[in-house]
This record gives C-alpha cells, sequence and structure tokens, in this order.
C-alpha cells in the first residue's frame, strides 16, 4: 500500500500517456503544448502572490497574530478548542510553511498521541493555506472584484477546524 | 480584495510599531516580495506538468470520461457551467486530484477551470468561480502525507490513526464551505 501512494504519481501520468497511445493521441506534442499553457498562467501568479505574500511576511513579523491568540484562547476553549492550538488556527489560513512549523512544534512538543498534538495534526491535514489558493485562482484567472469568496472560504475553515477539536475529542 | 490587502499591510504596521516590531515589519515586507517569486519558480515544474498531463487527458477523452461520472454532483455545484464541456472537464479533474490526495496537481487543474470560468465574467468573480475556490480552500484530502510524516517524525507508531478524524473534519468543512458560499450568493450585494 505505501508504494502504491508514493508511485501514485508516476503510475497516474503513466497511465494517461498508455490511454493517449491507445487513442491515437499525439501525446508529447500535447504534454508540450499544455505545458507552455502553464508558463503563462505563471506569470499571472506572480504579481498576485508578491502582493499576499508581502502582507503575510509583515502580518507574522509584527505579532499581531500572538496577541490575537491571546486575545482569543479564552473564548475558542469554551468551544472546545485547546488554547494552545489557537496560534495555528490563525497561522493556518495565511502560510502553508509557518503553519508547519507551528504545528510540528506543537506535534514534538506535547506528543504526537497528545489530544493537543492530535488536534494539531488534523487541524494541518483537513485545512488549506486558504488566502495562498485565493490569491493564485483569482491570481491566474485575472479577478480583481473577489466579493464574497473570502468570507465563506475562513467559515469552511473555521468550521474545520471545530470540527477537528470535536472528532479528535469524540473519536480518541 | 483591495480593503482586506490594506488591512492587512496597516493592522502590520500599526502592531510592529506598538510591540516594537517595527524594523521587522520592514524587513519582512521586502522578504516576502522574494519569497512571493521563489514560491512560484517552485511550483513552476509541477504546474507545467500537470497542464501538460492535463492536456492529454483532453485530447484522448480522458477527462470527458471523468467529468461525466462526476456530473451529478458537479453539476449541481456549479449550474452555471454544467452544460460547459471544457470547464466541467477542467473541474472533474481537479475534484479527482484533490480526492487522491495531490495538492499539487489539483492546484494547475482548479487554475485551469478558473481561467475557463472567468471568461464570462471577466475581472469579477461569479458564483460559480467563489464556488470552486472555496471548495478547494476547504480542501478534501483523503490521505494527508505532510502531517503524517511530521507525525512519524515525532515518535508515533501510526501516524494514520488520525484519517477518520481528518475525513470527518474536511467533509464538515466542505459541507459548511458549500452551505456560505451558496447562502452568501443570496446575500450578497455588490
Amino acid at each position: 500500500m505505501g508504494t502504491f501512494f508514493t508511485m501514485l504519481v508516476p503510475i497516474i501520468i503513466g497511465t494517461v500517456a498508455l490511454w493517449g497511445m491507445v487513442r491515437k493521441v499525439d501525446v508529447y506534442s500535447a504534454l508540450i503544448s499544455g505545458a507552455e499553457e502553464g508558463l503563462g498562467v505563471l506569470i499571472r501568479i506572480v504579481p498576485a502572490l508578491v502582493g499576499l505574500l508581502t502582507a503575510v511576511y509583515m502580518l507574522r513579523a509584527s505579532g499581531v497574530l500572538e496577541l490575537a491568540a491571546e486575545a482569543l484562547a479564552p473564548l475558542l476553549t469554551n468551544l472546545g478548542i485547546p488554547p494552545e492550538t489557537v496560534a495555528l488556527m490563525l497561522v493556518r489560513p495565511v502560510s502553508g510553511s509557518a503553519a508547519l512549523g507551528v504545528g510540528a512544534e506543537l506535534i514534538s512538543t506535547y506528543g504526537p498521541d497528545s489530544l493537543i498534538g492530535r488536534t494539531a495534526a488534523v487541524m494541518l491535514g483537513s485545512t488549506e493555506t486558504t488566502f495562498y489558493t485565493i490569491a493564485v485562482y483569482f491570481g491566474a484567472a485575472g479577478i480583481v472584484k473577489t466579493r464574497y469568496a473570502v468570507p465563506a472560504a475562513l467559515c469552511a475553515d473555521l468550521a474545520g477546524f471545530l470540527a477537528a477539536a470535536w472528532a479528535v475529542r469524540l473519536l480518541f | 480584495m483591495a480593503a482586506i490587502w490594506t488591512g492587512m499591510v496597516v493592522i502590520s504596521i500599526l502592531c510592529g510599531l506598538a510591540t516594537g516590531n517595527g524594523g521587522a515589519v520592514g524587513a519582512a515586507a521586502l522578504e516576502g516580495a522574494g519569497a512571493a517569486v521563489d514560491l512560484c519558480l517552485a511550483m513552476s515544474g509541477v504546474l507545467c506538468l500537470w497542464m501538460g498531463v492535463m492536456e492529454i487527458m483532453k485530447r484522448s477523452g480522458l477527462s470527458a470520461g471523468l467529468s461525466r461520472l462526476l456530473r451529478p454532483l458537479l453539476g449541481r455545484l456549479y449550474p452555471a457551467f454544467a452544460r460547459d464541456r471544457d470547464v466541467m472537464d477542467s473541474i472533474s479533474a481537479n475534484v479527482s486530484a484533490n480526492l487522491l490526495g495531490l495538492g499539487n496537481a489539483a492546484t494547475p487543474l482548479g487554475i485551469q477551470a478558473a481561467r475557463l470560468m472567468s471568461r464570462r465574467t471577466p475581472g469579477v468573480a461569479s458564483d460559480s468561480l467563489c464556488m470552486l475556490v472555496v471548495c478547494n480552500t476547504a480542501s478534501i484530502q483523503l490521505i494527508p502525507t505532510t502531517v503524517a510524516g511530521v507525525r512519524l517524525a515525532a515518535g508515533c507508531e501510526t501516524p494514520f490513526d488520525i484519517l477518520p478524524a481528518v475525513w470527518l473534519a474536511s467533509a464538515l468543512s466542505v459541507t459548511v464551505g458549500i452551505l456560505a458560499t451558496k447562502l452568501l450568493a443570496r446575500l450578497w450585494r455588490d
């Protein structure tokens, strides 16, 4: 089973290529023309990410996330979320690498099988770097008016965090 | 997005000044801009690869088959594009990659769908486009390999025992995201 998952990407690519050959598609030229289109997409994403990451890095350096975590901890404890994981919740939507760092820290400090360690792991596993995803998708599609995408996505994140904390309490 | 971005910058400056981290905020602004380009370069290979694989899938009819399979579900989530085959094919591939836990593949495929969708409403996020983004930010990941790796490194003997909890939380988060999007689509006034 383990090998299957590590080999999943090459298996998919191989299957697609074989199927293409069966259907008499010029597999290689299709691959190249698709990849070329990818370069154009990439160029459109760069400006959106420059804008976002500049703000995200500033936010992280300013210490506002730690302040907010302290302020929110009592409220979230009442909802069944371990206060130690509040910092993780706040950093998760804005920075994937920072969230992984915070999560790994919690897991190694409290132990992978502790309530806090498990909650952190489930939170990381069941959510995405929301702002990054939004920036990449809307950047590539040239969207300026994002309408209600951000609030709706943050609703989903909040639900994911609460569900993560409750699911760990329920199942372990 | 304009208000959110300006808000993030202003809050960072004010909070940086208040906590005495002003210098760090200044350095971080420049660091972040550089990191964005690094990140794009880092993802460029994978992005081009999967867009290429998607092109093969499209020309060989594989993505059309996939989207026939997922149409009952996706047609309901994206009613405006239910008859647009290109969009449906891309979304189907995006959903499949997400389910397999191939986040790296899901992003280029989803971007493809987003670009096709935006042709109808240039510059404005339509209801369907919001739905696509929310579904992707909520992440339906069946096998969270990165987190399992972290747990393993911390000495966990059964790193995958969190799977049921992850599925439960993911499912709930996606459900709430979809409901919130449907609700806001009705309530939102531009």
